[in-house]
C-alpha cells in the first residue's frame, strides 16, 4: 500500500524529547481524569470497552502494520486469553489462591503466546495472501472446535465467572464498574507502553523490513520466517491480554470470542484507525467502538454502514483516518493548512447530502422490507423522514444523485487546493 | 452399508463438483487478477437469492439463466470500479476490499431477504426420484445438478484448452506478468473473467439453493472451506483445485455419515471421570467433527507440502 | 588457501530451458572479479545460484571450500557473502538510516533482541554512520528510500550489501543507467569498499570493467568461454567474435 515512512524518528533534540514524553503523560492523565469528568455508567461501559479493544487493535497492528501480515483469525488468541482467563478466575476463587484480579490478565496473554507458539511457526511459513488463508482457516478449525470440546469452551453459552470472588487488591473488589475501567486503562498504558517500546528494538525494525521487502531481508542476515513468528508470538500475547480484559469485563467467555466477526471487527478497527502508524489502531478502536455502540441504537443495520465506511477507506483513504490526518502535518508546519477549508467547507454540504441520500435509501429499505412492524419514522440530521411515503424515496434519490454529481466537483475543488497548499508547503522546506 | 457408501459416493462427488465451480472461478481470478477474491462465496449467495427471487417471479428456468448474469454483471462492476481502483495500493489492499464487499454484500442480502431461510425449492419438473440405490431414493434434483456441474466443467476444459481467451488464461496461471504484455485490451480482459469467475459462482448458487439451505449466512459457511480447498490444492493450479474440491467434498460427505467415535470404538470412558476435554473427544462422533475436517486437512498439508497439492506459484 | 567462491560443474534448468550449462568459475580470496556477457547469457541467474535465490539442478557452489548450493540465501548471507540487485531492492518506506541500520543489525550480534532498544546501541549507531559517510548519503538520512533519486538508491543499495561485513561481495549492475559522472563515483565507492574483500561484479560497462577487475570471465549461453586477466580478455579471439565486438577501453 502508498504510505507514508512509519519509522519514528530517534529523538534526537530536547524539544523533541520533551515533546514525546508529555504525549505519553498526557495521555496518561486522559485515562485517569476521563471518568471523573464522564462519570456515567453508560460512559464507563464504554470506556472499558474503547480500552480493551485498544490493547486488541494494537496488538493486530503488530501483524498487520509491522510486518504485513493480514491475518484474518487473530480473534483466536484473543479468546483464548477470555477463556483462560475466566477458567482461571474460577480456579483461583475455588482453591482460594493469593491471586487478585489485576494478575488476570497475565493469565489471558500467556494463554496467547503459548498458543501463538504452537501455532505460529506454521502459520508464518508464508506471508500475503497465503498467510491470510491460512490464518483464515486456523482461526476457523479453532472456533469450530469451541463447539466439541465443551468441557473447556462450555458450548453456546460459554462459560462465566464472578470477578468479586477473587482476593482482594489492596480493598478492592472490581465489582463497580469504575474500578473496571481503571484495571483497564491501567493495562491500557502498560501494553501501550510495551507495544510501543517493541517497535523501538532491533526486531521491530527488522519487522518492518520484512513487511517492506521479505526477499531482501534474507540477504542482509535474517530469516524472514523467524521474524514473523516472533512478531506473532507477541501479538498474541496482547491479544490475549485484550480477551482476558473482555471476560473481566463481561464475566463471560464464548465462541463469538473466538469467531470470524471478531476477527473482522478488529481488521476493521486497526485498518479505518490507520496501520501506517503506532497511534491509527488507537484511533480505529476508538471510532470503530463508538461507532458500534452508538449506532446499535440508531439503526437495525449498523452492520452495513460499517462495512461501507471501510470500503470506503480501502478505496479512497487506505492511509486510514490516522494517514488522513497526518497527511496535513507538512501543511500545518509549513503554515498552510488554511488553503484547505474554503474547500473543505464547500465540499461538506454535497458531501453531507449524499451521505444522507444513501443512509435514507437504506434505512428506508430496511423499514419497508424486514420491519414491517417498527416505525416508519427516520431522523436524519433532525428531521423526520416518513419512509412510508413515496415523496421520501423521490428525495432519497435526489439527494444521492444529485449529491453524487455536484460533491464530485467540489472534490476536485479540494484536490486542486490541496495542490496549492502542498507547494507552498514544499516552498518553505516542509515535505508534503 | 454398501448403500451408504455409494449414496455418500454419489453426494460427495455432488459436493466436490460444487466446491470445484466455485473454486475454479476463484483460482482463474487468483491467477490472472492476482486477487483471491474474498468475496467468492458471497457471489454464490447472490446467485443461489436472485435464482430464489427470479424463480418466484419468472420461474426457475429463466432464473437458471439470467441470474448468473445479473450477478456477473455486478462482477464486472466490482471490478471495473473496485478492484482496478485498489490495484495501485498492492494486493493486501485488493484482499481488503473484497473482504470488505464480502461483508456488504452479507448485509444487503440480509437487508433485503431477512435472516431466515428462504422457501427455494426443487422445480416441479425435476422433483422425482430418479433411481433407486438399494432402498433410498435418490433424486433427480441432485442428478441434474451433477449434470450441469460435469457440463460445465466440460465446457471450461475446451475453452481453456481449444479458444484463444483460454490459452491467455491458461498463460495467465503461471505467468501472469505476460498477459500484461500481450497488447490486448487487459482491462477487458480482467473485467471479463472476473464476471465469468463470479457469474459461475453465481451458477452454483441457483442450483445448490433448493438442495442445501439458501441462507443468508451461505457465504459465511462456505467461504472458509473454498479457501482451504484452494490452499490445499495449491493457489494458481486448476488441477489442484479439481483434485482437493472433490477430496474436501467426499471426505466431508463420509465424515458427516459416519456416527462413529472413539468411544463407539473402545468403549465408554469410566463415568466417574467428570466432564473434560477427554470425555469431549472421546465421545465426539466423525459427524460432529466434520465441520473442522476441511482445516484439519489445511494444517495437515501446510506441514506436510506447504505448496499444497499442485502448487506452483509463488504469491 | 580455497578459493572465496568456487562454481564446479553448475548445471541450471528451468523446466526444458537450459539457462546453466556446465559452469565452472573460480574465483580467488581478495580478488575483484569481473563477469560479463550478452544480455540473457545468464549473469543474474549464476548470482542467483551463489546466492541461494535458486539452487543448482547438478553441480556444487562452494564459499571458502564449504559448499552452500542448496542452503537458503540468509545462511549463506550469515557465512559472509552479501549481494546486490539488478533492480534496486530497497526498504522503500523506511528511511536512509534505518536501511543501513538494518543491515548493520544481524553483524553486531543484535539479531531477533525485542528487550533492546535500538536507538541506544552505539557500535550500531556508529557502524551505520560510517557507511552513511562511505557512500555519501549522510545528509539524505531520514529521506525515505523510495524517494530518493535513481543513484542514490544504487549508492544505498550498495550501502547495504556492505553493511553487513561481508566478505564476499556480489554486485549485480551496480552502475547501471547511471550518467558518466555518477559512474566514476560509483566506481570509486566500490573500489574503497571491496578493498580486502573479494568482489565479484557483473557489469556492460566495459570501462568499469577493465579499470575494475583483476580478473575477468565471459558468460555466454550459460558457459563460462574465457576466464583471465583484462588483457587476455581483451586479445581472446572467442570472445571477441561472442561478445567485445567493438574496441572497448
Amino acid at each position: 500500500m502508498s504510505e507514508p515512512v512509519t519509522a519514528p524518528a530517534p529523538r534526537t533534540t530536547r524539544a523533541d524529547a520533551l515533546r514525546f514524553y508529555g504525549l505519553w503523560i498526557a495521555g496518561a492523565a486522559l485515562l485517569l481524569v476521563l471518568p471523573l469528568v464522564f462519570s456515567s455508567g453508560g460512559s464507563l461501559t464504554t470506556f472499558s470497552l474503547i480500552g480493551i479493544s485498544i490493547i486488541f487493535a494494537l496488538s493486530y497492528n503488530i501483524l498487520l502494520g509491522q510486518t504485513g501480515l493480514l491475518s484474518f483469525g487473530h480473534a483466536v488468541y484473543y479468546g483464548i486469553g477470555g477463556f483462560l482467563a475466566i477458567h482461571g478466575m474460577n480456579a483461583i476463587a475455588g482453591h482460594e489462591w493469593p491471586i487478585p484480579l489485576p494478575f488476570v490478565p497475565l493469565i489471558g496473554g500467556m494463554a496467547g503466546l503459548i498458543f501463538a507458539i504452537i501455532l505460529g511457526w506454521v502459520s508464518t511459513e508464508r506471508a500475503g495472501t497465503v498467510f491470510a488463508m491460512i490464518s483464515l482457516g486456523v482461526g476457523e478449525l479453532v472456533a469450530s472446535s469451541a463447539l466439541i470440546l465443551r468441557s473447556f469452551f462450555g458450548g453456546e453459552a460459554g462459560v462465566t465467572t464472578n470477578r468479586t470472588d477473587l482476593p482482594a487488591f489492596f480493598g478492592l473488589t472490581f465489582g463497580p464498574q469504575i474500578q473496571i475501567y481503571y484495571l483497564i486503562a491501567a493495562w491500557v498504558l502498560i501494553s501501550t507502553i510495551a507495544m510501543y517500546a517493541l517497535t523501538r528494538t532491533p526486531l521491530g525494525r527488522v519487522c518492518n523490513a520484512v513487511r517492506d521487502n521479505p526477499e531482501r531481508v534474507q540477504f542482509i542476515g535474517y530469516n524472514p520466517h523467524v521474524v514473523r513468528y516472533i512478531a506473532f508470538c507477541f501479538a498474541g500475547f496482547f491479544a490475549g491480554i485484550a480477551g482476558a480484559l473482555a471476560a473481566i469485563n463481561f464475566e463471560i467467555a464464548n465462541s463469538a470470542y473466538l469467531g470470524l466477526v471478531q476477527s473482522g471487527v478488529v481488521l476493521f478497527a486497526t485498518f479505518i484507525g490507520g496501520v501506517a502508524y503506532f497511534f491509527g489502531p488507537i484511533l480505529g478502536a476508538i471510532f470503530v467502538t463508538y461507532l458500534q455502540l452508538g449506532l446499535t441504537d440508531l439503526t437495525a443495520v449498523w452492520q452495513l454502514y460499517f462495512g461501507i465506511i471501510f470500503i470506503g477507506m480501502v478505496m479512497f483513504a487506505p492511509g486510514g483516518l490516522a494517514g488522513l490526518i497526518m497527511m496535513h502535518r507538512p501543511l500545518a508546519r509549513g503554515g498552510t493548512l488554511h488553503m484547505l477549508l474554503p474547500a473543505y467547507l464547500i465540499a461538506a454540504v454535497p458531501t453531507l447530502a449524499l451521505a444522507g441520500g444513501v443512509i435514507l435509501i437504506i434505512e428506508t429499505v430496511s423499514r419497508y422490507v424486514v420491519h414491517a412492524d417498527a416505525s416508519t419514522m427516520v431522523n436524519l440530521f433532525g428531521i423526520p423522514f416518513d419512509t412510508s411515503q413515496p415523496v421520501t424515496w423521490v428525495i432519497a434519490v435526489v439527494l444521492t444523485v444529485g449529491g453524487f454529481f455536484v460533491a464530485r466537483m467540489t472534490w476536485r475543488g479540494i484536490a486542486a487546493a490541496w495542490d496549492r497548499a502542498a507547494t507552498a508547503a514544499r516552498d518553505k522546506g516542509h515535505l508534503a | 452399508m454398501l448403500e451408504l457408501i455409494v449414496i455418500s459416493t454419489l453426494n460427495g462427488v455432488l459436493f466436490g463438483m460444487l466446491l470445484f465451480l466455485l473454486s475454479s472461478g476463484l483460482t482463474i481470478i487468483f491467477s490472472m487478477l492476482g486477487v483471491l477474491n474474498f468475496a467468492h462465496a458471497s457471489f454464490y449467495m447472490l446467485g443461489a437469492f436472485f435464482g430464489f427471487q427470479l424463480t418466484r417471479w419468472i420461474g426457475f428456468w429463466p432464473a437458471l439463466i439470467i441470474a448468473p448474469l445479473l450477478v456477473g454483471a455486478i462482477g464486472m462492476a466490482v471490478e471495473r470500479y473496485g478492484l482496478r481502483n485498489t490495484h495501485k495500493h498492492g494486493h493486501v489492499a485488493e484482499l481488503l476490499l473484497t473482504f470488505g464487499l464480502a461483508y456488504i454484500i452479507e448485509e444487503i442480502v440480509q437487508l433485503i431477504w431477512g435472516k431466515g431461510p428462504m422457501d427455494y425449492r426443487v422445480p416441479a419438473a425435476l422433483d422425482f426420484p430418479a433411481f433407486t440405490v438399494f432402498s433410498t431414493n435418490y433424486p433427480a434434483y441432485k442428478m441434474f445438478m451433477l449434470l450441469i456441474s460435469v457440463a460445465i466443467f466440460i465446457a471450461l476444459l475446451v475453452v481453456l484448452k481449444r479458444t484463444r481467451i483460454g490459452l491467455i488464461v491458461q498463460a495467465a496461471l503461471t505467468h501472469p506478468h505476460m498477459v500484461g504484455h500481450l497488447g490486448h485490451n487487459v482491462g477487458q480482459v480482467f473485467m471479463l473473467v472476473f464476471g465469468v469467475g463470479t457469474a459461475l459462482a453465481a451458477i452454483a448458487g441457483v442450483i445448490a439453493g433448493p438442495a442445501l439451505v439458501t441462507q443468508s449466512d451461505m457465504a459465511m459457511l462456505l467461504g472458509p472451506i473454498l479457501f482451504v480447498v484452494v490452499v490445499v490444492g495449491g493457489l494458481g493450479s486448476l488441477s489442484g483445485a479439481f483434485i482437493a474440491s472433490l477430496l474436501i467434498g467426499l471426505v466431508q460427505t463420509f465424515a458427516v455419515s459416519m456416527n462413529g467415535s472413539l468411544a463407539s470404538l473402545f468403549g465408554p470412558l469410566d463415568p466417574s471421570i467428570g466432564p473434560s476435554l477427554l470425555t469431549d473427544v472421546w465421545n465426539v462422533t466423525i459427524a460432529q467433527v466434520a465441520p473442522i475436517i476441511p482445516y484439519l486437512l489445511l494444517v495437515l498439508i501446510l506441514i506436510v507440502r506447504p505448496m499444497g497439492l499442485m502448487g506452483t506459484r509463488e504469491t | 588457501m580455497s578459493a572465496a567462491i568456487e562454481i564446479d560443474a553448475v548445471n541450471k534448468s528451468f523446466g526444458n530451458a537450459k539457462i546453466i550449462r556446465d559452469l565452472n568459475l573460480r574465483v580467488e580470496q581478495g580478488e575483484r572479479h569481473a563477469i560479463i556477457g550478452p544480455n540473457g547469457a545468464g549473469k543474474s541467474t549464476t548470482f542467483n545460484l551463489i546466492s541461494g535465490y535458486i539452487t543448482p539442478t547438478s553441480g556444487e557452489v562452494r564459499l571458502n571450500g564449504e559448499v552452500i548450493s542448496g542452503l537458503s540465501p540468509f545462511e549463506i548471507n550469515r557465512r559472509g557473502l552479501s549481494r546486490s540487485f539488478q533492480v534496486t531492492n530497497v526498504f522503500g518506506r523506511m528511511s536512509v538510516w534505518e536501511n543501513v541500520r538494518c543491515a548493520v543489525l544481524w553483524a553486531t550480534g543484535h539479531r531477533y533482541a525485542f528487550w533492546k532498544n535500538v536507538d541506544s546501541l552505539p557500535e550500531v549507531r556508529q557502524r551505520t554512520a560510517a557507511i552513511l559517510e562511505d557512500i555519501n548519503l549522510a545528509a539524505r538520512r531520514d529521506v525515505p528510500a523510495s524517494l530518493l533519486t535513481y543513484a542514490e538508491q544504487r549508492a544505498l543499495e550498495i550501502g547495504i550489501t556492505i553493511a553487513g561485513g561481508a566478505n564476499v561481495i556480489l554486485l549485480d549492475e551496480p552502475t547501471a543507467g547511471m550518467s558518466r559522472a555518477e559512474t566514476e563515483r560509483a566506481v570509486e565507492l566500490i573500489r574503497r569498499l571491496s578493498e580486502g574483500r573479494t568482489l565479484v561484479i557483473v557489469e556492460h560497462d566495459m570501462s568499469v570493467v577493465f579499470g575494475l577487475a583483476d580478473r575477468i570471465s565471459v558468460l555466454v549461453y550459460g558457459q563460462i568461454i574465457a576466464s583471465g586477466t583484462p588483457e587476455e580478455i581483451r586479445g581472446n579471439p572467442k570472445v571477441k567474435e561472442a561478445y567485445l565486438g567493438e574496441e572497448a577501453h
